[in-house]
């Protein structure tokens, strides 16, 4: 199962990414080495194996239910590359 | 139902704000209705470093839920990342769970007094905890090119609670619906405010239509955007005709290709249509996997026990017990159970201190509720108390007073707040002496012949006009106690 | 001498006593940046008023007679990487070339507390993605000991800045190797802690179940030094480890007795440079010297970490990476551009008549999106996302992510049972010296198996050091890496401090 080019465009969806017609050949082609290699995995006997999303042994992290401040507006918006005075702006959601 | 070739499917799935004081990862306050983006921090904006660390109340609330809702609680549970993009998404992905939800399988059982449906146990397939997202604006005024973007509900714990596709009309999701926001709001988890937003509904549709081949299925849509209850009853029963007809057309079955996948469909309220939504084929590849940013649950039997007993008495069983207790209907104990536990509160002392339930429930049913709807008020914030009322209805029974003057008398304590005794005197009632209602009751009799001819001909309904002239005479006179009397005397005669 | 010569523990002692103020320190530091940085670049952001601010302040407060902190008047490098309130925090990206964080990381709330000076902010791989230092979006950092050749990376400019002399303490941030690898390149000794002794709270997230902030310095003395500073359990980070830390600055000083190597025959396989190879055996013979015994140890899964690995760090990278849309912070689009873009192809679209482009066509938000991460993100990092969507997207998960989770556990469960008969693993921390600057700019493979000796600690959460052991024939630093048991670093300061007693490989500076 290479990794074809139809592939690589649909996961640039996905990432909302965008690359050209060479970039995505380029893409295909790295992204097509790496997935090869990775592929030795699979001379692995997992069988028995659990899967370790977390290397350490934690549960239960629960804090209690204590608002505290929040960032005055100002600090929030402040690095938005749109805004006005409460809000973030986008283009729109809806529509087109 | 039974007059269309078809069964309608439903499956409903509800989010609902957990009632915490802070957000889910971050202790920013949920409170509703603040001014735009005054109740974030780097952690619910998904600034860059950030981390999330669960509230333990959201938790417990989620855990009280699911155990009310019969649902089992597995010992290990963990956090997934759903990832998508969306403005109101700051960090690209909402958490919540995938594989391992935080309770599975349960149920709900749902009637209708009414006998609109058969009663029926709704099967419930999980119930999750996740995040909530901030709030799109599109700001028609400003033109149509920007979108606003508020983050206040961003990280707001929310509870997802899915149902098997085991409802079969809309009177049922309806019902389901009804019932579930009854037992979120007698556990206190959620004020199950939908104007709010703090009860969403979507749901999922399809037909199953008989052919002369067979069963046949028509693809599912899931529709979003249902802002009530009534809107969920009716763009049910609207979807189910349009799938319906959509299928005579062209007979796409559920799973064909192209045409049977699932599509998503908003209601217009306004249209009192669904509206197939734009949507792209990656839009359901959310990539989940485990969040690396939050630990696992472990959730002990004995912890679940103790939410277990510590739940409370849970509307179903509260409407068994007044039925057996108090004597009254299933129709009469719905009614009550589902204005919430605090009319129920009252109802209780009112029965048990008459001793007639059943009085006392049409006192509650009609007077009380009647007078809580005009004033906009709830029985926590009513001028009677369930002690001064049932004042009042002993009066009743000791004949002191009529129903119907009662409900003057009734309203004379809202109006005035009056004791029962009080208002009863300031409206003149008092009992009529018996020698002066004797002598009213024979006085009437003789100017009446043909009653008493009717009265001695069994016809017992006659003595009807007589108590019309008697109260006209002395508006005290007790009916049931005069009615009473003319017999006995035309009896003696 | 100079006081560039003093290890960070000696300057403390300087401090301490009087001989030496932190402002005057702080102007030593900043003059020597003014004066290399321009050649090494290991900076993307100097603010000299603010750290003589700080330093004036401390010494202040010295005179006055206060309790100071553990680091009172020492000026420390960060890493780009980690937030620091009201001063630009880059990650080396385009994509927050103008973010101002609003807080502070919880190891920056430590480094004040500890009456740190902070000089400034180090260059780095964009998002700490890469090994070279060459993927900042910004400029190329070069390594000290030869100006063709990289620092390593992504802490690049971390380890770059001590060699050079131009803080005597730094801290970087270690995903795969990012710390150890240029500490080796640049003849510094470097700390990966354990996962979870360090708060990732304000560290930006390249890959969450692997990224640790460690020290980077002159010696082990000095990272001890700088780790007993930022380490500590943080109840804002789920995945701090609940555990008290030690003095790590009382016990360094402490030789180990029978100190029980392991050596791993999967540390030395092809690929390994003969002047690596020579250097690191070398040096076990210093520590035999010194009592230790050395036994054989066996890492079988090791050969499947670089895999393990680049399946699962870019699946967290490409969720982590996915809040630089352009909407709440960081680079956007021009938008008239896009609007533009987006009319001329539907224009085009509309005359070729073809229906089902036209409906496949971008909304303005998603090619919003699109366009911003595009142009903002570098290619390895779009390379990184790209894998990681891959990998996690509908049909791959099973077999790419879940499986590399199994594997990733027996990886731990290799170390756990080296560690039932060994102290310490003893190893190259990579196989040459610093590459050339290009190298292996075309050739995304090649570079991330540069990673081989590193990233297997940061699979098993286990904590490792990197010192330097000695010079190549082609006058480079050679980097020879200890790893531990986890919430072992005690074990390896006091491994490193042993070594650096009997060798003066740590005191060698460029040029
Ligand atoms: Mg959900
Ligand atoms: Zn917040």
């Amino acid at each position: 199962m290479g990794l074809t080019r139809d592939e690589v465009a649909k996961v640039s969806l996905l990432a909302r990414l965008r690359f050209s017609d060479e970039e995505l050949d380029t893409l295909t082609t790295q992204m097509g080495q790496v997935v090869e290699y990775i592929r030795q995995l699979e001379e692995v006997d997992t069988e028995s194996v659990q899967p370790m999303a977390h290397v350490a042994d934690i549960h239960n992290v629960l804090v209690d239910d204590v608002p505290r401040p929040s960032l005055d507006r100002e600090d929030a918006l402040a690095n938005a590359p749109k805004r006005d005075d409460e809000c973030y702006r986008v283009p729109a959601v809806l529509g087109d | 139902m039974s007059d269309k070739p078809y069964e309608i499917i439903i499956g409903l799935e509800v989010h609902v704000q957990l009632q915490t004081q802070s957000k889910l990862f971050c202790r920013c306050s949920t409170m509703f209705g603040q001014a735009p983006n005054t109740q974030t921090c780097p952690v619910c904006i998904g600034m860059p470093g950030a981390l999330p660390v669960m509230n333990r109340r959201a938790f417990e609330l989620g855990l009280k839920t699911a155990v009310a809702l019969n649902l089992d609680i597995p010992k290990f549970t963990k956090w997934d990342r759903k990832n998508y993009f969306y403005p109101d998404l700051p960090k690209g992905y909402q958490i919540s769970q995938f594989d391992l939800p935080m309770s599975q399988n349960g149920w709900l059982d749902i009637s209708d007094p009414k006998g609109g449906f058969e009663p029926k146990r709704v099967r419930i397939t999980r119930a999750h905890l996740e995040d909530d997202a901030g709030k799109s604006m599109h700001d028609e005024a400003a033109g149509k090119s920007d979108s606003r973007i508020d983050l206040n509900r961003t990280g707001t714990p929310l509870l997802e609670i899915v149902s098997e596709p085991d409802l079969r009309s809309p009177q049922e999701a309806k019902a389901y619906l009804t019932e579930l926001r009854l037992l979120l709001t007698y556990l206190g988890v959620s004020d199950c405010n939908m104007q709010e937003g703090s009860l969403r509904v979507d749901g999922n549709l399809n037909l199953h239509i008989n052919t002369p081949e067979g069963q046949v299925a028509t693809p599912i849509a899931e529709v979003k955007n249902m802002n009530s209850f009534r809107a969920v009853e009716r763009a049910m029963a609207y979807e189910a005709e349009r799938q319906y007809e959509v299928w005579c057309e062209n007979k796409i079955k559920l799973g064909d290709s192209p045409g049977g996948h699932k599509t998503t469909r908003g209601w217009d309220d306004g249209r009192q249509v669904t509206v197939k939504q734009r949507e792209k084929e990656e839009s359901s590849d959310y990539r989940y996997f485990p969040d690396p940013d939050l630990l696992p649950v472990i959730v002990k039997p004995d912890e679940v026990e103790q939410v277990r007993a510590e739940l409370g008495e849970l509307p179903a069983a509260m409407r068994t017990r007044l039925e057996t207790t108090h004597g009254i209907d299933p129709y009469d104990s719905d009614v009550i159970v589902n204005q919430g536990r605090e009319l129920v509160a009252y109802y209780e002392e009112l029965a048990t201190s008459t001793r007639d339930g059943r009085r006392a429930s049409n006192w509650v049913q009609q007077d009380v509720l009647r007078t809580l709807n005009e004033q906009e008020t709830s029985i926590s914030e009513f001028s009677i108390s369930a002690t001064a009322l049932a004042e009042l209805l002993k009066s009743i029974q000791a004949g002191d007073v009529d129903n119907t003057r009662a409900k003057d008398v009734f309203d004379e304590m809202v109006r005035s707040g009056m004791s029962a005794g009080d208002a009863m005197a300031a409206l003149g009632i008092e009992k009529v002496d018996e020698s002066e209602a004797e002598g009213l009751c024979r006085e009437l009799l003789e100017a009446n012949p043909k009653v008493v001819e009717d009265l001695k001909a069994g016809k017992t309904k006659a003595v009807g006009s007589l108590i019309g002239q008697a109260k006209k005479r002395n508006p005290n006179v007790n009916p049931g106690q005069f009615k009473d009397m003319c017999l006995k005397i035309v009896e003696g005669m | 001498m100079s006081v560039l010569e003093f290890t960070a523990t000696e300057l403390l002692a300087e401090l301490t006593v009087g001989n030496v103020s932190a402002t005057e320190l702080t102007r030593v530091y900043l003059a020597q940046i003014e004066q290399n940085d321009e050649a090494i670049g290991a900076f993307l952001n100097v603010d000299a008023e603010r750290a003589l601010t700080q330093a004036k302040a401390i010494d202040q407060r010295r005179q006055a007679g206060e309790q100071l902190g553990l680091l009172a008047g020492l000026p420390v490098a960060v890493k780009d990487v980690l937030c620091t309130k009201g001063w630009t925090t880059t990650c080396g990206s385009r994509m927050l070339e103008q973010f101002v964080p609003p807080y502070d990381a919880t190891v920056i709330n430590k480094l004040k507390a500890a009456d740190a000076v902070l000089i400034g902010k180090t260059n780095m791989d964009e998002f700490a993605m890469g090994g070279s230092t060459e993927n900042s979006a910004f400029k190329k950092t070069h390594n000290p000991w030869g100006l063709d050749r990289t620092p390593g990376g992504s802490s690049g400019g971390a380890a770059a800045c001590v060699a050079a002399s131009m803080a005597p303490l730094s801290v970087g941030t270690d995903t795969g190797g990012s710390i150890r690898q240029p500490a080796a390149f640049c003849g510094v000794t470097g700390m990966k802690p354990t996962y979870g002794r360090v708060s990732r709270y304000g560290l930006v997230a390249f890959a969450s179940s692997f990224d640790q902030a460690g020290p980077l310095a002159m010696a082990a003395e000095d990272v001890a030094l700088l780790l007993e500073a930022i380490a500590g359990h943080d109840p804002v980070d789920s995945t701090s480890a609940n555990v008290p830390t030690p003095s790590y600055t009382a016990s360094v000083r402490e030789p180990i007795k029978g100190l029980r190597l392991g050596v791993a025959r999967e540390h030395f396989g092809d690929g390994l440079d003969g002047g690596v190879d020579s250097a690191v055996r070398e040096a076990i013979k210093v520590f035999e010297s010194q009592g230790a015994i050395v036994r054989e140890v066996s890492l079988p899964h090791s050969k499947y970490a670089i895999a393990t690995y680049y399946i699962i760090a870019p699946c967290e990278a490409s969720s982590n990476l996915a809040r630089y849309d352009g909407v709440h912070y960081g680079y956007r689009t021009d938008e008239k551009e896009m609007l533009a873009e987006l009319a001329e192809e539907r224009k085009t679209l509309e005359e070729a008549g073809d229906r089902a482009k036209l409906e496949a066509m971008d909304t303005s938000l998603v090619r919003m999106y699109r366009k911003t991460r595009s142009e903002a993100f570098g290619p390895e990092v779009k390379r990184r996302v790209m894998l990681g969507s891959y990998a996690l997207s509908a049909g791959y998960y099973d077999a790419y992510y879940l499986k590399a989770l199994k594997v990733r556990r027996l990886i731990r469960e290799d170390y756990d049972a080296a560690f039932k008969d060994v102290d310490l693993i003893i190893g190259p921390t990579t196989a040459t010296p610093a590459f050339k600057l290009g190298e292996m700019n075309e050739d995304p493979l090649s570079m991330y198996l540069q990673d081989l000796y590193t990233v297997s600690a940061n699979l098993a959460g286990i904590a490792a050091i990197s010192l330097p052991c000695g010079i190549t024939g082609e006058g480079l630093p050679v980097g020879l890496q200890l790893q531990a048991a986890p919430f072992e670093e005690e074990k390896l300061l006091r491994a490193a401090h042993m070594f650096q007693q009997a060798t003066d490989w740590h005191t060698k500076r460029p040029r």
